[in-house]
């Protein structure tokens, strides 16, 4: 229910935590942008008024632990299958919101099986998509959509295309289903950005909530500490290279949901 | 109600719709897709939820999210698509959370083929997926028993907030026998206490299997133990058949045990006296009614469709008491009636009793 600061009661209580996330400190590590994007979305549901109906699911990867920082009912599930899960829960659930919040080791590698069904039957639920172009949890092998060259644990000399395969663009793919309604590739790397993004997941839960489909709002992210980075130069580095291979925009935004006053 | 004729996996799935199956999701796999194809239309049409996965691994998954919101749920499949499911059922272990699910032996390993089996015991009653657990596992022998205990089936992973697997294999999923349906009960409205349904004028509710704290972790396992053991206090069942008087016994589930029952009638014809203990439970599994049972007959035959799985349960109870035979057919091949009555005149020599007795 957030933090309630000792203020003088002269002054006003301008900045706090939004009530759809606990008080707890997060476990990410400095200049990670998971805290942005929970915020975002705690944010989002406030103002939407559905923290009571909203059942979140967790992904395997840095974010296993989402439950601890967002006020809410949440579930885990195994490695990239939230969306199956979330699937289960929102067909026995209709009158509830159900998002996910996977990374791209998650969604773009082990579950894109899941996310792509789920997005392809137009299942109502929202996912938010982190990539930051790597598996942080595990210590910084290459996920998925680890740039071309880029140096990994598991990719020692660079990604070599050739070997391992190109980065997958996963909201690229995710917009030729039937089934999508909204999707779109933000990031959070300025404050315009992060703004955007803000206005791109509400969007996401408006979409599911005026029952238009499945909507995804992949976020470009930082890890610093996998890629070895200050957290300023990982901002700069996700604007400056990241959109290179995936660029920002909206992927996919069916007319109803345009309509939608966001 | 009136008996009708009934093939058996349409009769277990319109068991579990008059059962109170608020939710299905499955994926089309031979010898049990009647299934998944009677819940497509029954399912919708009394307005429940019917989902055809994009994999077992989905379907599983599905399951576990329907059941973490609190309603009746289960999924069907056979041999190949229930090694998918292992990750699931771990899942659901881990979390605690009520589902059922229906495994319709094949022939194994691989993809083997679609012809009946019994070789996924190990894998059902031991080793369902990762860490320690164990699904109940209940082992119909006929339709209408299959019917009976798909409530069986829901009220034991509700009562116990756990796993249950009914143990059938292709034969007693495609065969056709007279058999009733039980009428059609109320759906459940009420979601239970732990379920997440959005925290709307209470507490967040968390469902994982993630203790990343070990003390934590070993609490849960410590919890799980301790209500393994209930279960194997309270919910052992099998069926004895002329045990009272018997020098030999039979040992066998579902379609074998019931090949057995006709083995143990030709046996008996002969003089020579045979009983039949069938277990209806796999896990838990009647230790200390064998136990006993070995104590006062001189041999004992286990029969399965498998390389000796359940034997060696039987094995580990019977302590070499007393001699213990097996007759075991694999690749989706049923044993014949004369085939096991071989085998149990042959135990009757070796132990030395016979019809002259």
């Amino acid at each position: 229910m957030g933090i309630q600061a000792n203020i003088p009661e002269e002054m006003e209580l301008v900045y706090g935590y939004p009530a759809a996330l606990t008080a707890r400190s997060t476990h990410y590590c400095p200049g990670c942008t998971h805290g942005i994007v929970h915020r975002l979305i705690a944010e989002v549901i406030d103002e939407l008024g559905i923290q009571g109906q909203t059942i979140g699911v967790a992904p395997v990867g840095c974010a296993v632990l989402a439950y601890d920082y967002f006020d809410m009912d949440f579930v885990e599930a195994s490695h990239g299958r939230a969306p199956a899960m979330a699937t289960g829960i929102k067909r026995v659930s209709p009158d509830k919101i159900v998002f996910t919040y996977q990374g791209d080791g998650d969604l773009a590698a082990i579950g894109t099986a899941e996310i792509i069904q789920a997005a392809n039957r137009g299942e109502l639920i929202t996912t938010i998509f982190i990539n930051n172009a790597i598996y942080g949890m595990t210590g910084g092998q290459m996920a998925p959509t680890t740039l071309p060259g880029m140096v990994t644990t598991s990719s020692p000399a660079g990604r070599d295309c050739r070997l391992a395969g190109y980065p997958v663009q996963m909201s690229e793919i995710l917009a030729v289903t039937a089934g999508a309604a909204y999707i779109t590739r933000e990031t959070v790397a300025d404050i315009p950005s992060i703004n955007k993004t803000r206005n791109a997941i509400k969007r996401a839960f408006m979409t599911q909530m005026a029952g238009l489909g499945f909507a995804c709002v992949e976020v470009l992210s930082t890890c610093p500490t996998n890629w070895n980075m200050d957290p300023w130069k990982a901002m700069e580095w996700a604007k400056e290279n990241m959109t290179k291979t995936f660029p920002l925009g909206t992927f996919k935004m069916t007319d109803a949901v345009k309509a939608l006053k966001a | 109600m009136t008996k009708e004729l009934l093939k058996g996996n349409v009769a277990f799935a319109e068991a579990a719709v008059r059962y109170g199956l608020q939710a299905y999701f499955g994926y089309p796999i031979t010898p049990q897709s009647e299934a998944l194809e009677h819940l497509a239309e029954r399912m919708i049409d009394e307005g429940r939820v019917f989902l055809q996965a994009e994999s077992e691994v989905a379907a599983i998954n599905m399951v576990y999210g329907a059941a973490c919101a609190g309603v009746r749920v289960m999924t069907s499949t056979s041999g190949p698509g229930f090694s998918l499911m292992a990750e699931g059922f771990s899942y659901i272990a881990g979390s605690e959370v009520p589902a059922v699910a229906v495994n319709m032996m094949r022939g194994g390993p691989g993809l083997g083929n679609i012809q009946p089996s019994q070789s996924d015991y190990f894998f059902m009653t031991k080793s369902a997926g990762h860490g320690d657990f164990h699904p109940i596992v209940l082992a119909p022998a006929n339709v209408q028993e299959l019917i009976d205990m798909m409530g069986l089936a829901f009220d034991l992973a509700e009562k116990y907030r756990t796993l249950v697997f009914m143990a059938g294999d292709g034969a007693l999923g495609q065969m056709m026998e007279s058999a009733e349906l039980p009428p059609m009960q109320p759906l459940r409205t009420e979601r239970p206490d732990w379920a997440v349904t959005g925290n709307a004028g209470r507490a967040s509710r968390v469902i994982t299997s993630l203790y990343l704290d070990p003390t934590q972790l070993e609490k849960l396992n410590l919890r799980l133990q301790h209500k393994l053991a209930i279960i194997k206090a309270n919910e052992v069942r099998w069926r004895e058949y002329q045990t009272g008087d018997a020098d030999l016994l039979l040992i066998a589930y579902g379609m074998v045990g019931r090949i057995c029952l006709s083995v143990m009638r030709e046996a008996r014809q002969q003089g020579l006296k045979v009983g039949l203990l069938r277990p209806q439970t796999l896990w838990p599994f009647p230790e200390a009614r064998i136990a006993e049972l070995a104590g006062r007959v001189r041999g004992i035959l286990v029969a399965e469709m498998s390389a000796g799985q359940m034997l060696e349960d039987v094995e580990r109870v019977v302590k070499g008491k007393v001699p213990i035979r097996f007759h075991g057919r694999m690749g989706g091949i049923m044993p014949m009636v004369d085939e096991i009555l071989a085998d149990v005149e042959k135990l009757a020599g070796e132990v030395g009793v016979g019809s002259r007795e």
